[in-house]
């Protein structure tokens, strides 16, 4: 691979907390590695923010290796930057060039509100999955793993649902600021498996519900929730999420 | 204090059914009124909390990122050990626990290691019950793969999502249990210091992350679930956040440290790029299934790898291993690589890296599809191609995550890779209950040193998180909180939590008021380098006492010269590492003495002293077949204990993959 150096100009969005206004702030960076990773170029930002005696910028991260789900940047108008089905941390620097200028947002929707700089809470995730994002079965009260035979073809488009790493990027791509893809990843892979069948009509009723109350808009079809999916979760979720919900709608007490 | 690992009286067989059997019991109503405090959300932590909150204790949850579901747990790749013997391939408990010990080059005890294998099958049922989807065959039943170090097919897996899927079912049981109110949730929170009164743990001082604040919590029993500590090297495999803080405030409260140069170096991973590199990513074993691993024969030899002929390559495993190949353990492999690099022979633009090539494989498999199909007088191009089909189908994430990160298609180039730091073997000294030496605190997890000796095995970190949290601790702390339930809840403005939590705060406004000229990054990179280069791969006497006075040096150098921006009561990621990166300082010291008290190779842990003429590790079991416990000493001395290992059913021997 050819590598190169790159100076940059970085517009990386500002605000010391909650309640704070946010700005544009521009930062020049010089001789940028096109091995880097986009994480470790800020690093190299944020270790000369602080030579300087200035606040480096805030952003989530954590394993850097595209399974956390803790980044969550949104890179000149896209959530996690420009490639396809891949998180920031694993975003590369050779995906852009020398005097690029690159703008850096946190996730903007209205149920993850900033917290500083590119930091969001994306809390509202686990009270949905607290709604029923679960099959109750408590430790101990197993039988044998092998006295369940799973179709193949369903365990795997389960596991596809199941592979969704929670990261809010479908949220922050959707002009609605909808979790209808998120919320159907998990609702899919229990109402995919015969262990999800005693709570499936609860389950999807439940986090429908606290999914509205968190503030999260509607889905209108326009997909960009799966453009943006590190893990390409499939828009076909929302279609049987849909179709569980209307099923458990009608027939529910 | 005299070290008592409270192994069961017994055969090896019974010991855990019996314990089971005659442990005190705390009633349903006594429960209710029973505080616990879990550290982390890890598959220890997570599945422990979980299971505690549905018998129905009180019990609150911590952990620094803003999700449990984003614990380290979930990078896990390649699978879970369990003996289901679903392969009619003659496993049996009786095999896991064997091969673990023999793993572990019989540094773990036996008592415990045959309970985490007696365990082991349950935990697959309590998972596929919850709905992890586990791979499976045609007929509907679970899939199993191999993993190094065994002759059985006993690894369940999801892709290379396991540790993934394996957290998100423990999750969903957490999140269960806190819609239940049965546990209280505290993300970006991080525990300070543990607080004890009368000798026993009876809760933490945490910091909320978000404003800085500080927090008294009360437990009537304190688990630390807070995974390894490998990020000492700076650059290693895990998390970012990974941190030892939890363990070593523990660890500065009097329990004691086990084992603590113990530490897995991971043999296959993307190298090293440059000197901005933060992290490193793993390439799970699994690959080395099928691929080869080889260097030039030639000193650096600068042609691209695909122009270099077979004839001038050195597939250097296969010819000092010609029984186990590429498929030795960790360790071995791990100093392999180092060996052939250290003499010239390495590739890449650094030299340190060696080649992992499927060039053979994506033959090898084309040429079975060619085959087949009965396709006749198939050209080298069908070949290739249907062969890459199969690699793809078996590795495609792995490779494709490869390209992401080198830029190199792994398909058509040999990947690179070169060991990097993976788990932390050692961790608190545990006795069987998984309590540490201060009554009330536990370890469960990596953090914890018990199950793995001085190597542990692929596919065998996930089954002791899950056998630690859904099967182990459920028992062993009912048999302490069966004698405080006369214990009321301890108001949290006793005069103990008062003072810790003025200890945390003088630490912090001291940290803060250096305002010196040197980052907190800066010092973490420093102390990787003197980790990896003296009490690394290979440790020597030498190298170990010169590492001790620099790490002296750089403590010193940390307390009057780091630099940390912004305020104590706001998100302030800087103040956070910054006090963890004081806490890995103190913890290197010690690593590098226990690595010098243990003048013996032993899995992870190779002494360049001792080894044989052909360069392979040497034991020495009358000598240090024992743990090495370190207590923090009222004097604030490292002073050691020793709990001796006794084999009864396994015979300690020379490893040889020969």
């Amino acid at each position: 691979m050819e590598h190169y150096n790159m100076n940059l100009k970085l517009k990386v969005w500002r605000q010391k907390n909650a309640e704070a206004k946010g700005k544009f702030e521009t930062f020049e960076v010089e001789n940028i590695s096109s091995e880097m990773s986009f994480l470790e170029m800020f690093d190299v930002l944020n270790e000369r923010l602080v030579n300087e005696g200035k606040d480096p910028v805030a952003f989530d991260h954590d394993c850097r290796e595209g399974i956390c789900g803790s980044c969550s940047m949104y890179v000149n108008g896209k959530a996690h930057g420009p490639w396809e089905k891949n998180t920031v941390c694993q975003l590369h620097m050779r995906a852009f060039k020398d005097g690029d200028t690159i703008v850096v947002e946190p996730w903007r929707s209205v149920a993850f509100p900033v917290i500083k700089d590119l930091v969001v809470d994306r809390t509202a995730f686990d009270r949905i999955i607290q709604a029923g994002g679960y099959v109750s079965v408590n430790t101990g009260n197993a039988v044998d793993a092998n006295a369940l035979p799973i179709e193949k073809q369903k365990a795997d488009e389960s596991f596809f649902a199941a592979s969704c790493i929670g990261c809010g990027a479908c949220v922050a791509a959707c002009p609605n600021g909808a979790a209808m893809l998120f919320v159907s990843a998990k609702v899919s892979q229990l109402a995919l498996l015969p262990q999800g069948e005693p709570e499936r009509k609860t389950r999807v009723l439940n986090m429908v519900t606290q999914m509205d109350k968190e503030g999260f808009g509607n889905c209108t079809n326009i997909y960009e929730c799966e453009a943006v999916c590190p893990k390409g979760i499939s828009v076909s979720n929302i279609a049987r999420m849909n179709r569980e919900y209307f099923g458990a709608g009608t027939t529910a007490e | 204090m005299g070290l008592d690992a409270k192994i069961p009286e017994g055969e090896l067989e019974k010991k855990w059914s019996d314990y089971k059997s005659h442990v005190k019991l705390v009633n349903p109503a006594n429960k209710r009124k029973l505080e616990i405090i879990v550290i982390g959300t890890g598959l220890a932590g997570a599945s422990a909390a979980a299971s505690l909150g549905e018998l129905g204790y009180k019990v609150k949850a911590f952990c620094f990122q803003d999700s449990p579901r984003r614990a380290h747990s979930i990078a896990a790749q390649g699978g879970i050990n369990a003996a289901k013997n679903y392969q009619n391939d003659g496993d049996s408990v009786f095999r896991l626990f064997y091969d673990t010990v023999k793993g572990g080059d019989y540094r773990s005890r036996e008592g415990n290691v045959y309970r985490l294998a007696e365990v082991s099958a349950a935990i697959i049922d309590q998972c596929v019950a919850q709905g992890v989807p586990f791979a499976r065959e045609y007929g509907g039943l679970l899939s199993n793969r191999s993993f190094g170090g065994t002759q059985v097919q006993r690894t369940f897996y999801a892709a290379g999502q396991t540790g993934q899927q394996l957290l998100l079912g423990a999750y969903s049981a957490l999140e269960r249990q806190i819609a239940l109110g049965n546990v209280k949730m505290y993300s970006r929170h991080e525990m300070l210091d543990v607080v004890t009164i009368d000798g026993k743990a009876r809760g933490i001082i945490a910091r909320d992350l978000v404003t800085g604040k500080l927090e008294r919590h009360f437990g009537h029993a304190v688990l630390l679930c807070s995974g390894g500590y490998g990020n000492v090297f700076y650059l290693s495999t895990n998390a970012m956040g990974s941190n030892v803080t939890a363990a070593w405030k523990a660890h500065k409260k009097g329990a004691y440290f086990g084992n603590p140069c113990f530490t897995q170096i991971h043999p296959t991973c993307i190298p090293v790029s440059g000197e901005y590199q933060s992290k490193l990513t793993l390439m799970s074993e699994s690959l080395r299934n099928d691929g080869r691993i080889w260097v030039p024969k030639k000193k650096s030899d600068n042609r691209k790898p695909t122009d270099i002929p077979e004839d001038e390559r050195d597939y250097y495993l296969e010819r000092r291993y010609p029984a186990f190949g590429n498929l030795v353990p960790r360790d071995v492999a791990s100093r392999a690589a180092k060996e052939r690099c250290d003499e010239g022979y390495g590739v890449g633009t650094t030299k340190l890296a060696v080649y992992l090539d499927f060039a053979d494989a994506i033959k090898r498999y084309g040429l079975i599809e060619v085959g087949k199909h009965n396709i006749e007088n198939a050209d080298e191009a069908t070949i290739i191609k249907l062969g890459r089909e199969v690699v793809e189908e078996k590795y495609g994430n792995l490779f494709e995550m490869y390209e992401k990160i080198t830029g190199e298609n792994p398909y058509e180039i040999p990947m690179r890779i070169y060991p990097a730091v993976h788990y932390t073997m050692g961790g608190l000294w545990v006795d069987y209950e998984l309590m540490t030496t201060v009554p009330g605190l536990y370890a469960l997890g990596e953090a914890n040193f018990s199950d793995h000796g001085a190597n542990r095995l692929g596919a065998s970190a996930l089954m002791q998180g899950l056998a630690d949290g859904y099967f182990v601790i459920p028992y062993t702390l009912g048999n302490y909180l069966a004698d405080e339930i006369r214990t009321p809840s301890i108001p949290v403005t006793h005069p103990a939590f008062e003072q810790t939590e003025n200890e945390v705060r003088l630490r912090i406004e001291k940290l803060m008021s250096i305002k010196g000229t040197e980052s907190v990054e800066s010092f973490h990179k420093r102390l990787g380098i003197i980790m990896w280069d003296k009490c690394g791969m290979a440790r020597n006497e030498e190298g170990l006492k010169t590492a001790i006075e620099e790490i002296k040096q750089l403590k010193n150098e940390f307390w009057s010269n780091v630099r940390i921006p912004g305020e104590i009561n706001e998100m302030n990621f800087e103040l956070d590492k910054a006090g963890r990166v004081a806490d890995f300082i103190e913890l290197g010291e010690l690593m590098c003495m226990d690595a010098l008290n243990r003048k013996e190779s032993c899995g992870g842990h190779f002494r360049e002293e001792m080894q044989t003429e052909e360069g392979e590790a040497k034991r020495d079991d009358s000598n240090y077949s024992y743990v090495a416990a370190w207590e923090y000493n009222e004097k604030g001395e490292e002073e050691m204990h020793k709990e001796k290992l006794h084999f009864d059913i396994v015979h300690p021997s020379q490893r040889s993959y020969k």
